[in-house]
C-alpha cells in the first residue's frame, strides 16, 4: 500500500448503553500491543442510557497526548452519531455505518469526498450471538479497513471478555471476523490511509487518574477516601479494587465532609492519606482544608477538575479551579499546590505529594482535570527506581525519651516541628482546630498567635527553597514565550512538533507544574525577557494569567481561552502558534 | 494509674456546677479501671463546651471543626485498631451539624465510643436551641418558641442499626462510669447520650429536672438489652419519666472485620516501602 500515514483518528458514536467506551479501549489497547502510541477522548453526557456517546482514538508513530478536531474514520452506531460527527470528517475518510440503523445520501458523501461503508452490523451480530457485539463487529470491520491482522485484536477481545464466560468470548471473536472479512470481501483498497509499522514497545495504556493512583500507591499510600463524583472517581474505582492485595483501606464515605476528616485522622495517626474529588467536592472539603493547616497534618487532597460553577458540565473538562485552590479556606495557612500535565506527570506526583505532605505537614493539592483523568494515553511502563519514601520529621519512642516536655507545635527556625503518634509514650498533644500554643492548648495570646502563624509559614519556605521551576521547551532563548499549565502540556507540545521549524525555532514554552508556591524570579526572569507572551488556558478568567499579575505585576494581554467544556484541539493550538 | 494521671496542666474552663464534670470524672475513672495508658487513648472532640474538655484530659487529643468530631475518629481507628478511640460531642455540635455523620457511623459500626454532652442546647453560643431540645422551648434564637419537633439520638440509632445504645445521666457519675467501661468494651460503635444540665442557661432540663423523672433500665425487671422493639418503647418515653441506661446492644461485627486487609497489625505499625507495582501494570500492558 502507498501512502502509508504516521497517524489516524478513529471515532465511534452511539448512544450509552452500546458499548462505545469498551469498544474503543480494546481498540487503542490492539494498537497499543501493535506498537503505536494512542490517545483517547470521550465525550458523554451525564446520563447512563442514550443520549450521545463518543470515543476518539489518535493513534501515530510518535508519541501523543492530543487529539485533533478532524477525524479519519468515523464508525456510526446509529443515525445521529451521522448527524453529529460527519462534518467532522477529512477529505478522504471513511463512514462505516450500521445499514440496518442508519444511511447517508450518496451525494452527501460524494461532495465531502467520503467514502461510506454499509455494513449490516445488527444482522450479522444478531446471527453472531447477539446485537450488542455491533460494537465488536465495527472493531473487525476498522481493522481491515487499517490493514491491520487480527491476531493481537483476537487476545486483548479475549482478555477484556474472559470474566464473562467462554460463550461470550467465542461470540466476539467471531463478531469481529465477520466485521473483518465483510470489509475484506466488499470495500478492499477503498481507503488509502494505512499506518507506517512500528516495532512492539514496552508501553502501558493508562489515564491520568489510574497513574496518580498509582503514584501513591508505589509511595506508601495506606488510607484512601472519597465520595464518588466524575471525574475523579475512577481512583477510587481503581483503589477500591485493588485495596485489599496492597493493604490499603479504602473508604467510600458518606460526604466530602467526612472523606477530608476520615482522611485527616488515619493521618493524625500515622497513615499515609489521600482524598480525591472535583470542585464540587473539594467545596465541601474546604472546611477540612483550614484544619489540615491549623493542626500542621499531612494530608493529599485530588481535585479533578470539571467545569463549575455549581453542578456545572459534570463529564467535560475545564481548569477552572485554580484560584479556588489557592484561596480555598478562611485565614492566611500554607499550602502546595500542584498540576500534572499528563499520565507520567500524575504518577510522579502521586508519591512526591505524599511525601512532602508528611516533610512539610500540610496540605498538598493535586490540581487535575477531565482530559487527562479519563483520556487514556500509551507511555513507557512505570517503574519505581527513583521512588523514595519520607516520612519527615516523626519521632520515634527512643527519641521521646530523651525529651524533657515534649511540644508538638514548638516553635523552630525552618517551622517544621516534630511529630508524635498517638500511642507514643510521652508524646501527647492536641491536635487542634483553636489557635494553639506549642503543646497544642488552645491559646489566643498575641504573641503566640503571630509566632505560630510565621511559623506555619516558614514550611513553606523551606519548601520553596527545594522546589522545581516551571519547565521550559523549544528553543530557551527565543523570545516568543507560550504560557500555560496542567493538561494543556499534551496539545500544546504535540502541536508544536508538527510546526514548520522556521516558526517553532521563534518559540518556547514555558508549563507551570508547580503553581503555589508561586515560582515569581523564575517567571520575571522568562517573561521580561520575552516579546511576545502567550497565555493559553481552558478556562474563562485566565486563572494562571491573574496569578502571574498578582505574583509579579506582569499582565499577559494575549490570551488563548477556551471554556465550552471542550480540550482545545491540535488544529486550534496549531493556528494560535502559527498566528502568534 | 490513678484518675490524676488523665489530668492535664490546663485549668477547666466549664462554669461552677457543669454537667460536665460529672462525664469526666466518670471517664478517666472508666480508663483507669480498664487500665488503659493515657497514650493509648485518642480524645477526638468537637466544637462547643464539650469540646473545651480536650484541653483538660491527659490523652491524644484531637479538636475537630463542629460537627466532624465523628468522622475523624473512624479515620483514626481504621488506620491503628490498637487505640482506644472515644469521641466527646455536644448535642448542638453532634446531632446538628454532624447527624448525617452520626447516622453514618452508626450504620458503619467502627469500634469507637461516642459521648454527647447532651444538655439540650448551644451553650458555648450563649444558649440557642438545639436538636434536642423541647418543642416550644423560647430561646435567643427562637423567641417566638422552637417549631420542630426534638430529635431523639436513641431510636435514631437504633433504626440506624447501632449495636451499643445507651443513655446516661451526668448526675449519676458512678452509674456512668460503669455504662462508659461497657461501651469502651464494646467491640462496635457505642453511642451513650450523657444527659448534662447546662447550669447557666438551660432553666428547664436541670439536675433536678433530671432527678425527679430518671428510671434506670438497668434495673427494670424483665428488661433485656437484646430487643430491640422493647428499646424503641423505651426510647419514646419522655415526659414524667425518661429512660436511661443500656436501652441496647448486639454483637455484629464491626467495619474493620469485613477488611481483610486490616488482618493482623495495626495499618500503621506496619513498615511503610515503596511498594512493587509491577503486578498491578500488568492490566494496563
Amino acid at each position: 500500500m502507498e501512502n502509508k500515514k504516521n497517524n489516524l483518528t478513529w471515532k465511534i458514536g452511539g448512544e450509552a448503553g452500546f458499548g462505545i467506551k469498551s469498544a474503543g479501549m480494546m481498540f487503542g489497547k490492539i494498537f497499543m500491543r501493535a506498537g503505536y502510541e494512542v490517545f483517547d477522548y470521550t465525550e458523554y453526557p451525564s446520563i447512563i442510557r442514550g443520549g450521545h456517546n463518543t470515543y476518539q482514538l489518535l493513534v501515530d508513530t510518535r508519541p501523543v497526548n492530543s487529539i485533533n478536531k478532524k477525524i479519519d474514520i468515523l464508525v456510526a452506531l446509529n443515525q445521529n452519531t451521522i448527524e453529529q460527527n460527519f462534518s467532522e470528517l477529512n477529505v478522504g475518510g471513511v463512514l462505516i455505518y450500521d445499514s440496518d440503523k442508519a444511511k447517508i445520501l450518496p451525494a452527501k458523501l460524494a461532495k465531502a469526498q467520503i467514502t461510506g461503508l454499509g455494513i449490516p452490523l445488527t444482522t450479522l451480530a444478531k446471527e453472531a450471538g447477539g446485537e450488542v457485539m455491533r460494537n465488536v463487529m465495527s472493531l473487525g470491520a476498522s481493522l481491515a479497513l487499517i490493514g491491520q491482522s487480527l491476531d493481537i485484536a483476537n487476545k486483548i477481545v479475549k482478555e477484556n471478555f474472559s470474566r464473562k464466560g467462554e460463550v461470550v468470548v467465542t461470540n466476539n471473536i467471531k463478531a469481529l471476523k465477520i466485521g473483518f472479512d465483510f470489509v475484506t470481501a466488499n470495500f478492499k483498497g477503498q481507503f488509502m490511509c494505512q499506518l507506517l509499522t512500528r516495532p512492539a514497545n514496552n508501553n502501558i495504556l493508562i489515564t491520568a487518574n489510574e497513574a496518580l493512583a498509582l503514584g501513591a500507591v508505589a509511595g506508601g499510600l495506606n488510607f484512601y477516601a472519597a465520595y464518588p463524583m466524575t471525574p475523579s472517581s475512577t481512583i477510587l474505582h481503581y483503589l477500591a479494587k485493588i485495596a485489599d492485595k496492597t493493604g490499603i483501606v479504602v473508604k467510600h464515605a458518606e460526604d466530602e465532609i467526612s472523606v477530608a476528616n476520615m482522611a485527616l485522622g488515619a493521618s493524625h495517626v500515622g497513615a499515609r492519606a489521600m482524598i480525591g474529588t472535583s470542585g464540587g467536592g473539594f467545596s465541601l472539603m474546604t472546611e477540612t482544608l483550614g484544619l489540615v493547616g491549623l493542626t500542621e497534618t499531612p494530608l493529599v487532597m485530588v481535585d479533578v477538575q470539571r467545569p463549575g460553577p455549581a453542578t456545572g458540565l459534570p463529564t467535560w473538562t475545564e481548569q477552572g479551579d485554580l484560584q479556588f485552590m489557592l484561596h480555598a479556606a478562611q485565614g492566611d495557612f500554607p499550602r502546595i499546590i500542584m498540576a500534572p500535565g499528563d499520565a507520567t506527570e500524575a504518577y510522579q506526583m502521586g508519591h512526591q505529594a505524599l511525601n512532602w505532605a508528611d516533610m512539610y505537614q500540610l496540605p498538598v493539592i493535586i490540581l487535575s482535570d477531565k482530559l487527562i483523568a479519563e483520556g487514556n494515553t500509551t507511555i513507557p511502563k512505570f517503574d519505581t527506581k527513583n521512588i523514595k519514601i519520607n516520612r519527615g520529621k516523626i519521632l520515634t519512642v527512643e527519641q521521646l525519651r530523651k525529651i524533657k516536655e515534649y511540644r508538638r507545635y514548638k516553635v523552630v527556625p525552618d517551622g517544621i516541628s516534630p511529630r508524635t503518634l498517638p500511642g507514643m509514650a510521652n508524646g501527647f498533644f492536641i491536635a487542634n482546630s483553636d489557635e494553639h500554643d506549642p503543646y497544642g492548648f488552645s491559646n489566643e495570646d498575641s504573641q503566640n498567635r503571630i509566632e505560630q502563624v510565621d511559623k506555619r509559614y516558614r514550611k513553606l519556605e523551606q519548601f520553596a527553597k527545594t522546589m522545581s521551576q516551571p519547565l521550559v521547551y523549544g528553543n530557551p532563548k527565543a523570545k516568543k514565550t507560550v504560557v500555560f499549565w496542567g493538561s494543556n502540556k499534551g496539545v500544546i507540545l504535540d502541536s508544536y512538533v508538527n510546526l514548520p521549524d522556521k516558526i517553532k525555532s521563534k518559540l518556547r514554552i514555558m508549563q507551570y507544574q508547580y503553581l503555589w508556591p508561586f515560582p515569581a524570579e523564575f517567571t520575571k526572569h522568562i517573561l521580561n525577557n520575552s516579546k511576545e507572551i502567550l497565555l493559553i488556558e481552558n478556562n474563562s478568567n485566565a486563572q494562571l494569567g491573574n496569578l502571574i499579575a498578582q505574583e509579579t505585576g506582569i499582565v499577559i494581554k494575549n490570551k488563548l481561552l477556551k471554556y465550552d467544556g471542550r480540550p482545545f484541539f491540535r488544529e486550534d493550538i496549531i493556528s494560535a502558534l502559527k498566528n502568534f | 494509674m490513678i484518675e490524676k494521671d488523665f489530668n492535664t496542666s490546663y485549668k477547666p474552663s466549664w462554669c461552677p456546677g457543669c454537667g460536665n464534670f460529672g462525664i469526666f470524672i466518670a471517664l478517666k475513672n472508666a480508663l483507669v479501671e480498664l487500665n488503659i495508658k493515657p497514650e493509648n487513648v485518642l480524645l477526638v472532640a468537637g466544637v462547643g463546651c464539650s469540646g473545651n474538655g480536650v484541653n483538660f484530659l491527659k490523652a491524644y487529643g484531637w479538636h475537630s471543626l463542629h460537627g466532624r468530631a465523628l468522622p475523624t475518629a473512624v479515620g483514626a481507628k481504621l488506620a491503628n485498631k490498637d487505640l482506644t478511640v472515644i469521641v466527646m460531642a455536644g448535642d448542638g455540635d453532634g446531632y446538628g451539624e454532624g447527624m448525617a455523620h452520626f447516622i453514618h457511623a452508626v450504620r458503619g459500626n467502627t469500634n469507637i465510643t461516642y459521648i454527647t454532652h447532651d444538655n439540650q442546647l448551644y451553650a458555648l453560643t450563649t444558649g440557642q436551641a438545639a436538636p434536642t431540645t423541647d418543642k416550644g422551648t423560647q430561646t435567643k434564637s427562637t423567641p417566638g418558641g422552637l417549631i420542630e419537633e426534638k430529635a431523639n439520638p436513641i431510636t435514631l440509632a437504633l433504626s440506624s442499626g447501632g449495636s451499643f445504645v445507651a443513655r446516661g445521666f451526668s448526675g449519676d457519675a458512678t452509674h456512668l462510669k460503669e455504662l462508659l467501661k461497657k461501651a469502651i468494651l464494646h467491640q462496635g460503635f457505642s453511642l451513650v447520650d450523657v444527659f448534662q444540665p447546662c447550669v447557666t442557661f438551660n432553666k428547664v432540663n436541670t439536675f433536678k429536672y433530671f432527678f425527679d423523672r430518671l428510671y434506670n433500665l438497668d434495673k427494670k425487671e424483665g428488661y433485656t438489652t437484646n430487643d430491640v422493639l422493647a428499646a424503641y418503647k423505651e426510647a419514646m418515653v419522655w415526659g414524667d419519666k425518661i429512660a436511661y441506661g443500656l436501652f441496647y446492644e448486639d454483637k455484629r461485627p464491626s467495619y474493620d472485620k469485613y477488611l481483610p486487609q486490616l488482618n493482623g497489625p495495626a495499618l500503621v505499625k506496619r513498615p511503610m516501602k515503596v511498594r512493587n507495582i509491577e503486578q498491578l501494570l500488568k492490566e494496563f500492558a
